[in-house]
């Protein structure tokens, strides 16, 4: 290995009861990407912000060029040249990109910014990394990625030679993330120093040099990508062999939602297209198409939260015109919403009352609200369900999203549902949560729950479902059965590409 | 309609306009400066009314005018302080705290005149700024008495919202004041220190307040009474919105309700007796919230505002 470059010497870190950081060391070397590997929750989050300076750590210290950083002072750390990417941007929507790259970084007293200099300083970084970005568009008005370029601009604007990114992947899509690693690797080329936090194996094993994993606030293993595998690193990072489960053969009951010609539009543009699917008691039917193709929509219009413009809803064989929300709880439709923090939870309230919302009338004495039994409830979830990190009456907010979503899971399982409505139900979860979530799917089809899983996640789709149908432009493919799917067929099945005819909705 | 023209074509409308536009643009300058920064200041109705008052006791006292405008100035930054205190060290509502801080500062003005000005039958006075006539300009035909012969403070006023708006716009200092109202977590990621921003903001603003109250008393009038800030202070509020947050805007927002008003004025001694005059005092009003209406819906809220800074916290 080269001269390391930044130094991380046994790094602890204490919130409460909770050690999150123990004995922590790390190295990085010049022109290397460092892998952190951990599962949400593991440590990998607080040890970035101590080495950027957002956390004083309880003992240890940060040698960047072996020089120590002063603790606790994230200007120190900007000055030593540590760039700092986060999960969530940080960024002023309202304000150009130059704005953004430029805030901060002139003495505050100057009468007038350099704003010549600095925009020509800008398109020169811009061109030495290929990170292609207009410095005078709004960052409001761009894209996903390309907010992710102005945050990791912003970084080598103040002449960052390591570079800290946080979970970069978690809101692109796999086109943009693939981009992000090529930029990545060419900046490693060019010398800079390169740590990504992840808990992904297919990206650490496509982009690191070398993978730390963390567990549980302890760092496991470090391991060179050329001498590991992923099935050792996922096993390294859960701390025990993980294999998501795969389906069983079974037999499907009979049809309980049928769906005949429905189209959707909102604000004027048609959502769903004549779309026709029936969904069996016992059985999974996998939605699977890219993000944006009339999936929120579908999910809006099975929960009750939009109304069809033509077409006809079976329920249990009867026709029910249109679906209120009221409907669905009434009639069993369990939903898992796609954006779990926006629809799924409400994150300022108790866990015990984001459980018992949508059935208040149960939980009510003489018109008020009956606590202890809504939180004996939310107990229950939090024991069958194995929410960590909370108690009925903790604000759901500080979840992390994998227990999060199995408060929601568990919130709609829990009372056996006859159809459940799983919208992206594993975005953004760790590899643990992710086996722990397909687990339960399983079990609700086994316990003859008609599941409607509508997912981007090819690997998912294909373990779970029963038949498969894609989504396109708000259009509905004919099923296939999951035994005749492969990735290639399914692949062109979400590019638009299928038969008309019906290949096996007869057959079953 | 003869009328309405002879109203338009008079230099002292006008003049007028000017005049009663220079507190507007003075408050809604202060209070577009805390919202940059992402504070809402509903303190100043009650800071403009603290300042109406105390530059006008310092003058009385037998301090110059532009003592008393000093005068006004600190006490507003002192109530600015109290505000900031609450709103970002304490990160209480902003609302309920401004709602407070007026609530506070109107009675304690009256509290504090009544304690040291004896009640009398016609009010005491001061003597005002006087208009001075700028050279040359102030001799041209029309614009000359319509724009060139104001009091200091206008001059003053309309300058200091160009020097606004370049600062906000075109040096370091206002790039982390915008940063700061846009996303304050963003500011400090950058080396900024938000929570210095937010109490320099809103000290200076509330500045700007007191000083816009204490024209009323040291230049428009020259008697101080409790209920003279009239709601200008709310109005301030709705021109910021007005402005999209911009200086430039805010002066010509402000020239505009002023304009508004200064035609109602002397619309009501034309046709009093015709209509009751009180449909006249809507008038400005109506008119601003059908401006507000139109232009509010392609204002670009500072998206921090009225959000605490908490550091640490996402």
């Amino acid at each position: 290995m080269s001269e390391a470059i930044l130094d991380i010497c046994s790094v602890s870190k204490r919130f409460g009861d909770n050690l999150a950081n123990d004995d922590i060391s790390l190295s990085l070397g010049k022109g290397e990407i460092v892998a952190l590997l951990g599962e949400n929750g593991a440590g990998k989050t607080t040890l970035m912000s101590i080495l950027f300076g957002h956390y004083v750590p309880d003992s240890g210290k940060v040698l960047v060029e072996g020089r120590e950083l002063p603790p606790g002072k994230p200007r120190a750390a900007i000055r030593a040249g540590i760039g700092m990417v986060h999960q969530h941007f940080s960024l002023a929507p309202n304000l150009t990109v130059l704005e953004n790259v430029m805030a901060g970084t002139e003495r505050l007293w100057h009468f007038r910014s350099g704003t010549g200099a600095a925009r020509r300083k800008l398109r020169g970084i811009c061109q030495r990394f290929g990170l292609t970005v207009e410095p005078d568009a709004r960052v409001g008005d761009l894209s996903v990625g390309e907010q992710q370029r102005v945050e990791i601009l912003k970084a080598l604007y103040n002449d960052a030679h390591i570079l800290v990114l946080d979970e970069p992947t978690a809101v692109l899509t796999n086109l943009e993330a693939e981009r992000l690693f090529s930029t990545l690797k060419d900046m490693a080329r060019e010398g800079l120093s390169l740590i990504f936090i992840s808990h992904k194996l297919d990206e650490v094993m496509a982009a690191a040099d070398r993978t730390v994993v963390l567990r549980g606030g302890r760092k496991v293993a470090e391991r060179l990508a050329r001498e590991t595998n992923k099935a050792e690193l996922a096993e390294l990072m859960v701390g025990r062999k993980v294999a998501r489960p795969v389906r069983e053969p079974s037999t499907p009951g009979e049809v309980v939602l049928d769906v005949a010609d429905v189209s959707v539009s909102i604000d004027g543009v048609e959502r769903l297209k004549s779309i026709d699917f029936s969904l069996r008691a016992g059985e999974i039917l996998g939605i699977i198409g890219v993000s944006g193709n009339g999936q929120t929509t579908l999910a809006h219009l099975l929960s009750g939260t939009v109304r069809r413009d033509k077409g006809e809803l079976l329920l249990f064989g009867e026709p029910i015109g249109d679906l209120t929300v009221d409907d669905a709880v009434r009639a069993g439709i369990g939903r898992i919403p796609e954006d779990r923090n926006k629809e799924g939870a409400i994150g300022e309230m108790a866990i015990w009352e984001n459980a018992v919302l949508e059935r208040l009338p149960r939980f009510s004495r003489y018109g008020l609200v009956d606590r202890p039994s809504g939180q004996a409830f939310a107990g229950q979830i939090i024991e069958a369900f194995d929410v960590r990190g909370g108690r009925p009456t903790t604000r759901t907010r500080l979840l992390s999203g994998g227990n999060m979503q199995k408060l929601i899971l568990g919130r709609n399982l829990i009372d056996r549902p006859r159809i459940l409505l799983a919208g992206q139900p594993t975005r953004g979860l760790d590899e643990g949560a992710v086996a722990a979530v397909h687990e339960r799917l399983l079990e609700a089809r086994r316990a003859g729950t008609a599941v409607l899983l509508i997912s981007e996640d090819l690997e998912e789709v294909m373990a779970l479902a029963d038949r498969i149908q894609a989504i396109v432009n708000g259009r509905l493919s004919p099923p296939i059965a999951a035994e005749g799917a492969s990735a290639t067929k399914l692949g062109l099945m979400m590019a638009g590409e299928w038969n008309e005819e019906h290949e096996v909705s007869h057959a079953i | 309609m003869n009328a309405v023209i002879d109203i338009f074509a008079s230099a002292g409308l006008w003049a007028a306009v000017l005049r009663i536009a220079t507190p507007l643009i003075l408050g809604t300058l202060g209070a577009l400066l805390c919202e940059r920064s992402g504070v809402l200041n509903l303190g100043i109705e009650g800071i403009m009314t603290f300042g109406a008052m105390i530059g006008w006791l310092t003058v009385y006292n037998g301090a110059d005018l532009w003592t008393g405008i000093l005068v006004a100035g600190l006490s507003g930054g002192i109530f600015g302080l109290l505000h900031a205190g609450l709103t970002v060290t304490l990160g209480l509502s902003q609302h309920v705290s401004g709602l407070g801080v007026t609530l506070f500062a109107s009675s304690f003005s009256y509290y504090v005149f009544r304690l040291l000005v004896p009640v009398a039958g016609t009010p005491p006075t001061i003597e005002p700024f006087q208009p001075i006539d700028v050279p040359v300009l102030s001799s041209l035909p029309f614009l000359g008495p319509a724009l060139f012969t104001q009091t200091p403070p206008t001059y003053a006023a309309i300058l200091l919202a160009l020097a606004l708006g370049y600062v906000l716009f075109r040096t370091p200092l206002g790039l982390a004041i915008r940063m700061t109202g846009e996303n304050p977590h963003a500011a400090e990621a950058q080396g900024i220190n938000p929570m210095a921003v937010r109490y320099g903001s809103v000290v200076v603003g509330s500045a700007l307040m007191g000083i816009g109250g204490a024209f009323l008393t040291l230049s428009a009038f020259n008697s101080f009474f409790p209920t003279m800030v009239q709601g200008r202070g709310w109005i301030c509020i709705a021109l910021v919105v007005f402005a999209s947050w911009r200086p430039g805007r805010a002066l010509v927002g402000a020239l505009l309700f002023a304009l508004f008003d200064g035609f109602q004025l002397r619309l009501q001694t034309r046709l009093s007796g015709v209509v009751p005059y009180q449909i006249f005092l809507m008038i400005p009003y109506l008119l601003s919230i059908a401006a507000l209406a139109l232009m509010a819906r392609r204002a670009r809220v500072p998206q921090a505002l009225m959000q605490p800074y908490r550091r640490g916290e996402r």
